[in-house]
């Protein structure tokens, strides 16, 4: 699905990157601490989180992950939203709990990338 | 012996936060632009970025260098200290010694010495309490 039918399904407000809306998300990733975000290694990846920090952005960065969605309703600083359209990131918004954000997703067919995990040991 | 046609040298400070990250995204995008493979950039650039924020957090300041050669990439971390006391809890996923400040960022989930050892090739890391901590890695190109 694209990330414009993704901010349908949770009734999402787009923040930046409005010209990118077509991408193509294949999987997702929910979390707060972004060494766990790292560990997941996927380019069409949206990221569910509710750390607004700049440090999300650079962490999306490294990852190729091309859309933010926040949850709980939160708004990132302005200064998020200066990094994110300056590296080309999708940033959005929601009201829903991560937790719902995250069921709703998978409900419409998003999966988590299981790749990262065959690699371990 | 690899003949290195490229060696970057990029200084990272401890607890520069506000710049966290500055110096893998500039490794990254000059890999880019020498046409590296999207898969292997990424595991480059993740290594990398955790490399960095290892030395934010925990070092008392340091370096990465990048080197190329046609069969491989090469990334050498190297701090001042304080040092492992412990490497092998170090690289337990899930083990972290960041403090509170780093938690708060969302940092300090503990995967970052095995995330770095998950993307690269081979591994290997060296510390000495005092001294300080090297860390190899290496990405075979191709």
């Amino acid at each position: 699905m694209t990330i414009s039918d993704i901010t349908v399904l949770l009734d999402a407000r787009v923040l930046c990157g409005e010209d990118k809306l077509d991408s193509e998300v294949q999987t997702a990733c929910g979390s707060d601490l972004m060494s766990d975000v790292l560990a997941f290694v996927k380019d069409k990846t949206v990221l569910i989180t509710g750390l607004t920090n700049i440090h999300v952005i650079r962490t999306a960065e490294m990852l190729d992950i091309h859309c933010i969605v926040f949850a709980r309703g939160k708004v990132p600083g302005e200064d998020v939203l200066e990094e994110a359209r300056e590296v080309g990131i999708v940033v959005l918004t929601t009201k829903h709990t991560t937790y719902t954000t995250c069921g709703l997703l998978f409900q419409a067919g998003i999966r988590a990338n299981n790749d990262c995990l065959a690699q371990q040991g | 012996m690899q003949d290195y046609t490229m060696v970057d040298v990029y200084d990272v400070k401890a607890l520069a936060y506000a710049t966290a990250g500055d110096a893998s995204a500039t490794i990254k995008r000059k890999l880019k632009q020498l046409g590296v493979d999207s898969a292997i950039l990424r595991r480059v650039a993740v290594a990398s970025y955790e490399a960095e924020l290892n030395l934010i957090i925990h070092s008392r300041g340091g370096s990465i260098t990048l080197q190329m050669s046609p069969q491989e990439i090469r990334l050498l971390t190297r701090d001042v200290g304080p040092g492992i006391p412990d490497i092998e809890k170090a690289l337990q996923e899930g083990y972290s010694t960041a403090n509170e400040e780093a938690r708060n960022m969302g940092f300090g989930a503990g995967m970052g010495l095995p995330n770095m050892k998950r993307n690269a090739d081979a591994f290997q890391i060296q510390s000495e309490l005092g001294a300080g901590t090297q860390i190899e890695m290496r990405f075979r190109l191709g």
